[in-house]
């Protein structure tokens, strides 16, 4: 089935308020014609993965301003894999900086999307990368 | 023309496929039950023969419409009838459409948003559809998505429509019963009589009851659908006479009251025009997937030489496309119309 779009969970974790950027991500997908499941803010790490889990989505992508991403980020890839997701492509974005991304891509991360990504980069990135689906 | 054929490679592998996520689904494994629900959604050879098998064990569930115009509340009262449920100790799957983009068949699923308490506790599953161009204030996939989580012991299935307008009544052919959640001072009593979604309703909730008119709106929606005349004539359907409640979906207040109307509703159902409900989701359902499937062959004719003769003859006025869509029919179906009307 490959005209069927990516289904991508754009997820907030962590108790930062600010989803200005995710809902942005979000809006830019759908013009890239892909289905975004927007969840809201302040999810927990089982949250974001009961919903990538119920959703059967293609890709996680996590948005954290608050710092807390080296804590937040590895818990949701290895509870991802504790509930048999390995296959999810895992995103993340926001105020990350460069010298947590190393630590992030070994924990599960396929990219780390700092300010001034564009959209297109984006979308670009997943389908290249999202899991070949049956 | 292909009434009996033996399993292709491909059919035989889906079948296996399906049978594998099927065992594991019922078994209560929530990522199979999620991976079936993709492959309904995809409509692929897997989905067909899942539900093959889910179909017989299936029609338990209690399914319920929530429908209604943008913003009126209704993913807010889903989450409120969860929270009700689950103090019951019922399992509720929900499915949730949001509208695909006509443009680049994208969508933003924003539904959960408001249901997101329930994270940890196996009996809630959340699902988000897109409509996928599909019109009627659903999703194609979405009758059938409700069978796979009634084939998973689910209790009630909700099954909230994107925001709808006045006429997107494909929820009723669906759901047992339908509830249209409306908010306060969205019209008069002549929006009330008009034909289309409030036809539908057997429940009407007008939901933020904290907001000024909302008494009287529902006074309003009383007045002239719960008391319209009950006389039935012969060969006239008779008009639905639907409740009218007011909740606080987000506070909970009157929702205990609507999830009794529900279940009032649904035992009247079951115990008389019950029959009538299921036929007509029967029915539905069947054109459905008779029209995908003549569509699917009508599409693999797209392609073959008799196809473009008649393209030719149509574009040079010699034949008539009606003339052209009927022998392209005769061939699709392989029989003669007449004969297979009986004449």
């Amino acid at each position: 089935m490959t005209d069927r779009p990516l289904k991508v969970l754009i997820a907030k974790p962590g108790l930062d308020g600010h989803d200005r950027g995710a809902k942005v991500l979000a809006r830019g997908l759908r013009d890239e014609g892909f289905e975004v499941v927007y969840t809201g803010l302040r999810q927990t790490p089982e949250m974001i993965v009961t919903a990538a889990l119920q959703e059967d989505v293609d890709v996680v992508g996590l948005s954290i301003l608050s710092g807390a991403h080296m804590t937040l980020v590895p818990r949701i890839c290895s509870l991802l894999r504790e509930r048999g997701m390995e296959d999810v492509l895992v995103t993340a974005g926001g105020i990350i900086p460069d010298d947590d991304v190393p630590a992030l891509k070994e924990s599960g991360v396929a990219a780390v999307f700092g300010p001034g990504t564009t959209i297109a980069q984006v979308a670009d990135f997943l389908r290249a990368n999202a899991r070949p689906r049956d | 023309m292909t009434e009996t054929h033996a399993p292709t490679v491909d059919e035989t592998a889906a079948a296996e496929r399906a049978g594998s996520l099927c065992d594991a689904a019922l078994a209560g494994d929530r990522r199979a039950l999620a991976r079936l629900l993709t492959a309904v959604e995809n409509r692929t050879p897997v989905a067909e023969a899942a539900l093959r098998r889910l179909y017989p064990i299936a029609g338990h569930a209690q399914l319920i419409g929530i429908t209604g115009p943008p913003g009126a509340g209704k993913s807010t009262l889903v989450a409120a009838l969860i929270a009700e449920l689950r103090r019951a100790g019922r399992p509720v799957a929900v499915v949730a459409v949001d509208p695909s983009s006509p443009i680049t068949g994208g969508a933003v699923l924003g539904d959960r948003v408001r249901m997101q308490s329930y994270a940890t506790d196996d009996g809630v599953f959340i699902r988000s559809m897109a409509s996928r161009g599909h019109s009627g204030g659903l999703s194609a996939a979405t009758a059938a998505a409700a069978a796979v989580f009634d084939a998973a012991g689910f209790d009630v299935v909700l099954i909230e429509t994107v925001g709808t307008g006045q006429s997107e009544v494909e929820v009723a052919a669906t759901a047992d019963t339908t509830v249209v959640v409306e908010a306060p001072e969205m019209g008069d009593e002549i929006q009330a009589i008009k034909a289309g979604l409030l036809e539908v309703a057997d429940i009407i909730v007008v939901n933020k009851g904290d907001r000024p008119g909302a008494h009287r709106t529902a006074g309003q929606l009383h007045a002239m659908l719960a008391d319209a005349p009950r006389e039935s004539r012969p060969g006239r359907p008779v008009p639905k006479h639907p409740e009218v409640l007011v909740t606080i979906a987000a506070t909970g207040e009157g929702v205990p009251e609507l999830l009794v109307a529900l279940d009032r509703h649904r035992s009247a159902v079951v115990g008389t025009e019950g029959n009538a409900t299921r036929m007509a989701r029967a029915e539905a359902q069947i054109w459905t997937a008779l029209s995908d499937r003549l569509h699917e062959r009508a599409r693999s004719f797209e392609a073959a030489p008799i196809a473009a003769a008649l393209l030719s003859s149509v574009a040079a006025h010699e034949l008539d496309p009606y003339a052209a869509a009927d022998r392209l029919l005769d061939l699709m179906v392989g029989t003669n119309r007449d004969d297979a009307a009986g004449k």
